[in-house]
């Protein structure tokens, strides 16, 4: 190997420095299939134990990584199995006893937040689903760490229209219940279509059945290094864009790969996947809308945005391939509102609403995330909401997602501060026409055609 | 182990006698040096052997950072390999 330059030692720490290349997130996933017991409170023991045990060493693994390295790692996570495969077996009705458990073994291991209190009902419930469902608010509103996901369409499955209502007055309960901090509790909450099983990003993360006994999982993020990779190419046509994007996506995703290899080697744990995705933070030089804006659009929203992502989020795709053995979770560009300057100031002068951001989740990875809404909007409407956003990932064989606080007593023109990495979102405005009727009708919208792949 | 030692800053005297004092008390052998100084600020990167250094990795990294913080560069220490992966295939 030849000897490094000093000019690319320099490009590496300009794009840490200047340009926010980080490690969003190391998260280990664990299995808490051995965690079921008949005695609900048995089986928070086990959970709490397992965690404890398997995660021990994450948080100080990850600093040691930092240090050595000089990359920043900006979050310790850990995925579970989805809660309701593991408390159904319990006695137990409400399965808030579970969230807090994951809540202790989340302050105990000192990781940022731990994924898992989900539910898979694409096809319909179980029982356990049903508790886990109904115990989403309180469980929310009593915990600091834990994420929730429920996933209610597969393109194998069809969409389960009676969880997309359900989850609509979920939401606006969980947004009451949090009320004095404008709703944060659904920040922590999301619902899928598609969902992924190894997805190491928040709140969506959880351990999938299919994944082996614990594995790590590493989220990759940087808009500033896409950002700056676009800017060197002003003018040129977009092939040059692409090509660009393409080589700073390789370079991110070797950063990545390296990580999450050193780290399952160190944790004595299976390396599963690096998710590159471009995860923007609301601070500057980090915004994925800015770099739709660099191709050339005044405002992210503008007539073009949706094919300017197209471009950036298949360029990145195409180059973190190449970089990392395992590709996994939801890799592609997010475009959450709250948590990116660039979106937040496109809302803000008029130029983003949902319907854009709609239609831009058809070719980009998640969906609808981070939206603000008014506190009077109704639990049909987010229903509705829901609904639109599966059929997308539906159809399209893709994962997509919503995430959206209806923060009570806000209204169009206020933001909701929520703090840190979830940052600050204007209330955005929603179509009001009524949609109660058909969100009533229940049932499940069957598999589209392009799920027969056999 | 290969590390690779970053100073970038305004140029003054003795930055790399200082340095090279902190990684002579540790051990810590020097294998290549490169600097350049451009419109009077100063970078160098120097390539040097971390593979017994007598106190740990993370104890060297803040000695060099806090004498950066005393002199006012930016000092940091970095293992060879996140360049190896980023730049090279």
């Amino acid at each position: 190997m030849s000897m490094i330059r000093p000019d690319e030692v320099l490009e590496t720490i300009e794009m840490i420095d200047r340009e926010n290349l980080d490690i969003r997130t190391i998260t280990m996933g664990i299995s808490l299939r051995d965690c079921a017991s008949e005695s609900a409170e048995k089986s928070c023991t086990k959970i709490y134990d397992k965690i404890t045990k398997l995660a021990g060493s994450l948080v100080d693994t990850a600093t040691d990584i930092q240090t050595e390295f000089g990359i920043p790692i900006i979050n310790k996570r850990i995925s579970v199995t989805p809660v309701a495969m593991i408390a159904e077996s319990s006695d137990a009705e409400n399965y808030t006893m579970f969230a807090e458990a994951l809540d202790r073994a989340a302050a105990e291991t000192g990781v940022d937040f731990i994924g898992g209190f989900s539910a898979l009902v694409h096809k319909g419930y179980t029982t356990g689903d049903h508790k886990l469902i109904n115990s989403i608010p309180e469980a929310l509103s009593s915990t600091k760490k834990v994420c929730s996901s429920v996933n209610i369409a597969t393109t194998r499955a069809g969409l389960n229209m009676d969880a997309v209502a359900e989850m609509g007055r979920i939401i606006k309960d969980t947004a009451q219940r949090t009320a004095d901090s404008g709703g944060l509790g659904c920040a922590k909450l999301v619902v899928f279509s598609n969902v992924p099983e190894d997805n190491p990003f928040m709140a969506g993360a959880f351990h999938g059945v299919g994944e082996p006994e614990s594995v790590i999982n590493v989220g990759i993020s940087g808009p500033g290094v896409v950002q700056s990779a676009v800017k060197k190419v002003p003018g040129d046509d977009f092939g040059a864009v692409a090509e660009n994007i393409k080589k700073a996506a390789f370079k991110i995703t070797r950063i990545g790969e390296l990580v999450a290899r050193e780290a399952s080697r160190r944790l004595d744990t299976r390396f599963g996947i690096v998710d590159l995705s471009l995860a923007p933070t609301p601070a500057m030089g980090d915004s994925v809308a800015h770099i739709l804006e660099e191709m050339g659009l005044e405002k992210c929203g503008a007539p073009g945005t949706t094919a300017a992502l197209a471009l950036l989020n298949d360029a990145v795709k195409k180059g973190g391939a190449m970089a990392s053995s395992y590709v996994g979770g939801l890799s592609g560009s997010f475009i959450p509102v709250s948590e990116d300057a660039g979106m937040i100031d496109a809302v803000r002068c008029g130029s983003l609403t949902i319907e854009k951001l709609e239609a831009m989740t058809c070719v980009c990875s998640v969906g609808l995330d981070m939206i603000v809404v008014p506190g009077d909007t109704s639990a049909e409407t987010i229903s509705g909401i829901i609904a639109d956003e599966a059929a997308i990932g539906m159809v399209n064989n893709k994962t997509t997602a919503v995430r959206v606080i209806p923060a009570p007593g806000m209204k169009l023109g206020d933001t909701v501060e929520f703090g840190g990495l979830l940052g600050s979102g204007p209330v955005m405005k929603v179509n009001s026409f009524s949609n109660a009727d058909f969100i009533a009708r229940g049932g499940r919208i069957p598999a589209p055609v392009n799920g027969m792949k056999n | 182990m290969k590390s690779f030692i970053t100073v970038i800053g305004k140029d003054t005297v003795g930055i790399i006698a200082s340095i090279s004092q902190i990684l002579a008390e540790q051990n810590v052998n020097i294998l290549d040096i490169n600097q350049t100084v451009m419109q009077e600020m100063f970078t160098m990167i120097m390539m040097v052997d971390t593979a017994e250094p007598k106190c740990s990795f993370s104890e060297l990294s803040e000695m060099l950072t806090e004498y950066g913080k005393n002199a006012g560069l930016s000092v940091r220490i970095q293992r060879e390999e996140i360049f190896n992966k980023m730049h090279r295939i």
